[in-house]
C-alpha cells in the first residue's frame, strides 16, 4: 500500500471498497464512468465493476436523485453523485422533501439507504456557481445525515458508514482538499457518522473545524502554539448527527470556542452549534463564543477576492487570540 | 379475465367510490383535517390498472392517491383511520390524505410535491432490473405533472435505461382551477411527449377499466420484456372539486353532466353486463362495498386517536429522531 494517498483516490477507494463487500451497492452520476468524474473521484470503479454497476447518467439531477431514492427504497444501495454541490439546488426537492421526509411520513413504511455524494466548497477560483460551500442547506432539513471529511482515511471510513447507513447521507467531498495526501485508510475502516474527531490537544481555545477548515484551523494552531497558545482542534466529521458530546467535553478544559466554516455566516452550521454551546454549555465558557465563516456575499472568482470571503488561517490565529486575551 | 376477477373490480371500484364519499362527509363534519383530494371518478384507472399488475410490482401514486392505496390493498378503515388523524391510520398519523402508503404491497407512497415520484419509479424499475426481479413500477399523475421538469428528465432517463417502468398520467382537464390545454403546447399532454423520447404514447379511456386494464397490462408485458417503458394518458375525470369543499364552479355544466355520464361505475357495470356477468352479482358486489366502508367508518371513528410520541419516532431507520449527541 502506498504510504500516502490524496484525498482524491480515497474516495475511488471508498466506494469500491463497499462495492465489493455489497453488491446491490450501485453508482450513477454524470462522466462518472469511462471519465472517472470530472474530480476523478471514481477512477477505477468502471474497469473493476462494469456497467451493471457504474452508470453514466443524462444531465439530469432530478432524475439521478429521485432515481436513486426509488432505487434504495427497493433493496439498492445507490450512490448518487451531484458533481458540485452547487448543482443540488436543480434536484432540491429530493434532499428536501422526498428523501428526508419519505420514511417519517409513511410511518416507517419505507428505508432511503442511498448516499449522495458531491463537491462542495470553494478555493479554486471557479466562480460563483461552482464554489459554494452549501452543507448548511442539508443541515436545514431533519431527515439527512451529513458527513464532510477532512482527510483520505476519513473518506474511506465515512463513505463506509454512509454506504452501509439504512438512512440517507450527504457526503461532502471538499474540492480544495481532493490533491491532499493524507494516511491511508486500514482495511475494514469504517468512521461511525456522529463521531467527531480530537486532532489536536490544547488547553486554553477549543476550535471546531469541518472538511476544508480543519487544515485552516490546525495551521492556525500550529502558529499559536508558537506564542504559547494551546489550541485543542475538533473536526465534526459530520453535522449530523452532531457530536456536540465532544464539543462541551473539551469546553471542560478550554473554556473559549471558536467555530470555523466555509458556509457563510448568514444560516451557517455554526449557528446551530453554538446556540447549543450557550443553551447547555454556558457555565463552560469565560469568554464569548466567537464564529469565522464565509462573509454573506456570493463567492467571488479572483483569488484575491475569494481569499476576503473564505476563512483562512490568519482570521482564525487572530480570532483565538483575542479569546485567549479575554 | 374471470367472471370472480370481474365481480372483485366492480366491488373495488365501489369500495373506492364509497370511501372518498365518507372522506368528503368526514371533511365536512370537522373530523378530517387539513385537506383531501379525493379521486371520485378516476376509479377505473387504479382498478384496472391494479388488476393488470403483479403483487409484487410498485405504485407511486400523487396526493390524490386514495384510490390508488386501495386498489393496492390498503383497507378503507387504515386510509380513513390516516385521514382522521388515528393510531391506527396507514402511516400512525405522520401522512395524512395526501401521503397514504401501502408499502408492504408495493405501493410505495403518494407525493405531494408535483411529478417528484417519477423518477422515484423509474429508479424502483431501474432496482427491479438490476436485481432481475421481473417487477415493474408504475407511477400514476396528474395531467400538470407533464409540464414539470422531473416528468421530461425521467422519460428520457427511462426511455435510454430500458426501464421496467410505466407513466400513466390520469388526464382530468384541469390542475386545480386551471384548464391544462390552456397551458400546455400540445393537446394531449403526456401522450403527445412520450415521442420525443423514442416511448409508446397511448391515449385511453381512463373511465373504461378494461381498457385501462388492457393498456396496462400490454404495456407491463412490454417493459418485463426488456422493451422500456410506455406513457399512458388516461382521460378521466374527477367528481368532487380539486380538494377540501371546492365545489368546482370554473367547470363548465356541459362538460361536467358529459363526464358523469361516462361515470366509470355504470359504465363497468354495463361492460361487465355485457360480458355476460349477472347484474345481480354486481349489485351484490356493490352491497358489500357499501357494508365495507359503512364498518370501516366506524372502525375509523372508534380507533384511538394517534399517539403524540409517534411525533418523534421514524425519522431514522432505527426508529428514532435522534439527530446529535
Ligand atoms: C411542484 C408543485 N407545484 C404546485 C403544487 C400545488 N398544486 C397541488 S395540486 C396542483 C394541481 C396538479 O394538477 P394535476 O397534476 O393535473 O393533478 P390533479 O390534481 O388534477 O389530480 C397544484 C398546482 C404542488 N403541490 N407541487
Ligand atoms: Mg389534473
Amino acid at each position: 500500500m502506498a504510504d500516502v494517498v490524496t484525498y482524491r483516490e480515497a474516495v475511488a477507494e471508498g466506494i469500491a471498497r463497499e462495492m465489493r463487500r455489497d453488491d446491490t451497492v450501485v453508482c450513477l452520476g454524470e462522466d462518472i464512468a469511462e471519465a472517472g468524474g470530472v474530480f476523478k473521484t471514481t477512477v477505477g470503479l468502471l474497469d473493476e465493476f462494469g456497467p451493471e454497476r457504474i452508470w453514466n447518467t443524462p444531465i439530469s439531477e432530478q432524475a439521478i436523485v429521485g432515481a436513486a431514492m426509488g432505487a434504495a427504497m427497493t433493496g439498492i444501495r445507490p450512490v448518487a453523485e451531484i458533481m458540485f454541490s452547487d448543482f443540488l439546488a436543480c434536484c432540491w426537492d429530493y434532499l428536501a422533501n422526498e428523501i428526508p421526509k419519505v420514511r417519517y411520513m409513511t410511518g416507517g413504511q419505507v428505508t432511503v439507504p442511498l448516499v449522495v455524494r458531491t463537491a462542495n466548497g470553494g478555493g479554486l477560483g471557479f466562480g460563483a456557481q461552482h464554489s459554494q460551500a452549501v452543507e448548511n442547506w442539508a443541515f436545514a432539513v431533519p431527515g439527512l445525515k451529513i458527513a464532510a471529511p477532512s482527510t483520505p482515511a476519513d473518506v474511506v471510513g465515512l463513505m463506509a458508514a454512509a454506504i452501509r447507513s439504512d438512512d440517507p447521507v450527504v457526503v461532502f467531498e471538499h474540492k480544495g482538499l481532493f490533491a491532499s495526501k493524507g494516511d491511508p485508510a486500514p482495511a475494514d475502516h469504517v468512521v461511525e457518522l456522529g463521531r467527531a474527531a480530537t486532532v489536536r490537544d490544547g488547553t486554553d481555545v477549543t476550535i471546531v473545524a469541518l472538511a476544508s477548515t480543519v487544515p485552516t484551523a490546525l495551521a492556525a494552531a500550529e502558529r499559536l502554539a508558537a506564542d504559547d497558545i494551546s489550541c485543542e482542534v475538533i473536526d465534526l466529521r459530520c453535522l449530523v448527527p452532531l457530536d456536540v458530546a465532544t464539543v462541551l467535553a473539551s469546553l471542560e478544559r478550554t473554556s473559549r470556542l471558536v467555530v470555523v466554516e466555509e458556509n457563510p455566516y448568514q444560516g451557517g452550521w455554526g449557528g446551530t452549534l453554538v446556540s447549543i454551546v450557550a443553551d447547555e454549555g454556558f457555565d463552560l465558557l469565560d469568554a464569548p463564543i466567537k464564529r469565522i465563516a464565509a462573509a454573506c456575499v456570493p463567492l467571488p472568482f479572483a483569488d484575491a477576492l475569494e481569499d476576503q470571503v473564505i476563512p483562512n488561517a490568519d482570521a482564525v490565529a487572530d480570532t483565538v487570540r483575542t479569546l485567549a486575551a479575554y | 379475465m374471470t367472471e370472480p376477477d370481474l365481480l372483485a373490480m366492480y366491488e373495488q371500484m365501489h369500495v373506492i367510490r364509497k370511501t372518498e364519499k365518507a372522506a368528503h362527509d368526514l371533511f365536512m363534519a370537522g373530523l378530517v383535517k387539513g385537506t383531501t383530494h379525493l379521486a371520485s371518478g378516476h376509479e377505473a384507472v387504479a382498478v384496472g390498472a391494479s388488476a393488470a399488475l403483479r403483487p409484487d410490482d410498485y405504485v407511486f401514486a400523487t396526493y390524490r392517491g386514495h384510490h390508488h392505496a386501495i386498489a393496492r390493498g390498503a383497507a378503507p378503515e387504515e386510509c380513513l383511520a390516516e385521514l382522521m388523524s388515528k393510531a391506527t391510520g396507514l402511516c400512525q398519523g405522520k401522512g395524512g390524505s395526501m401521503h397514504l402508503t401501502k408499502a408492504s404491497s408495493g405501493m410505495l407512497g403518494s407525493y405531494a410535491i408535483v411529478g417528484s415520484h417519477l423518477p422515484m419509479a423509474a429508479g424502483a424499475a431501474w432496482s427491479a432490473q438490476l436485481r432481475g426481479t421481473g417487477q415493474v413500477a408504475v407511477a400514476f399523475f396528474g395531467d400538470g405533472a407533464t409540464n414539470i421538469g422531473a416528468f421530461h428528465e425521467t422519460l428520457n432517463l427511462a426511455a435510454v435505461w430500458k426501464l421496467p417502468v410505466l407513466f400513466v398520467c390520469e388526464n382530468n382537464l384541469y390542475m386545480e382551477y386551471t384548464p391544462i390545454g390552456t397551458v400546455t403546447s400540445v393537446p394531449n399532454p403526456a401522450a403527445d411527449r412520450a415521442g420525443a423520447y423514442g416511448l409508446p404514447g397511448h391515449v385511453i379511456d381512463g373511465n373504461d377499466v378494461l381498457a385501462v386494464h388492457d393498456a396496462v397490462a400490454g404495456a407491463a408485458d412490454r417493459a418485463r420484456a426488456g422493451d422500456g417503458p410506455t406513457v399512458i394518458e388516461a382521460q378521466t375525470y374527477r367528481h368532487y372539486g380539486h380538494s377540501r369543499s371546492d365545489p368546482a364552479t370554473y367547470r363548465p355544466a356541459e362538460e361536467v353532466e358529459h363526464w358523469l355520464a361516462r361515470d366509470p361505475l355504470p359504465l363497468a357495470h354495463s361492460r361487465f353486463t355485457e360480458l355476460g356477468v349477472d347484474a345481480a352479482d354486481l349489485d351484490a358486489a356493490e352491497q358489500r362495498a357499501e357494508q365495507t366502508v359503512a364498518a370501516a367508518v366506524d372502525a375509523a371513528k372508534n380507533a384511538p386517536d394517534a399517539d403524540p410520541a409517534e411525533a418523534f419516532t421514524d425519522v431514522w431507520a432505527d426508529g428514532g429522531s435522534a439527530w446529535r449527541t
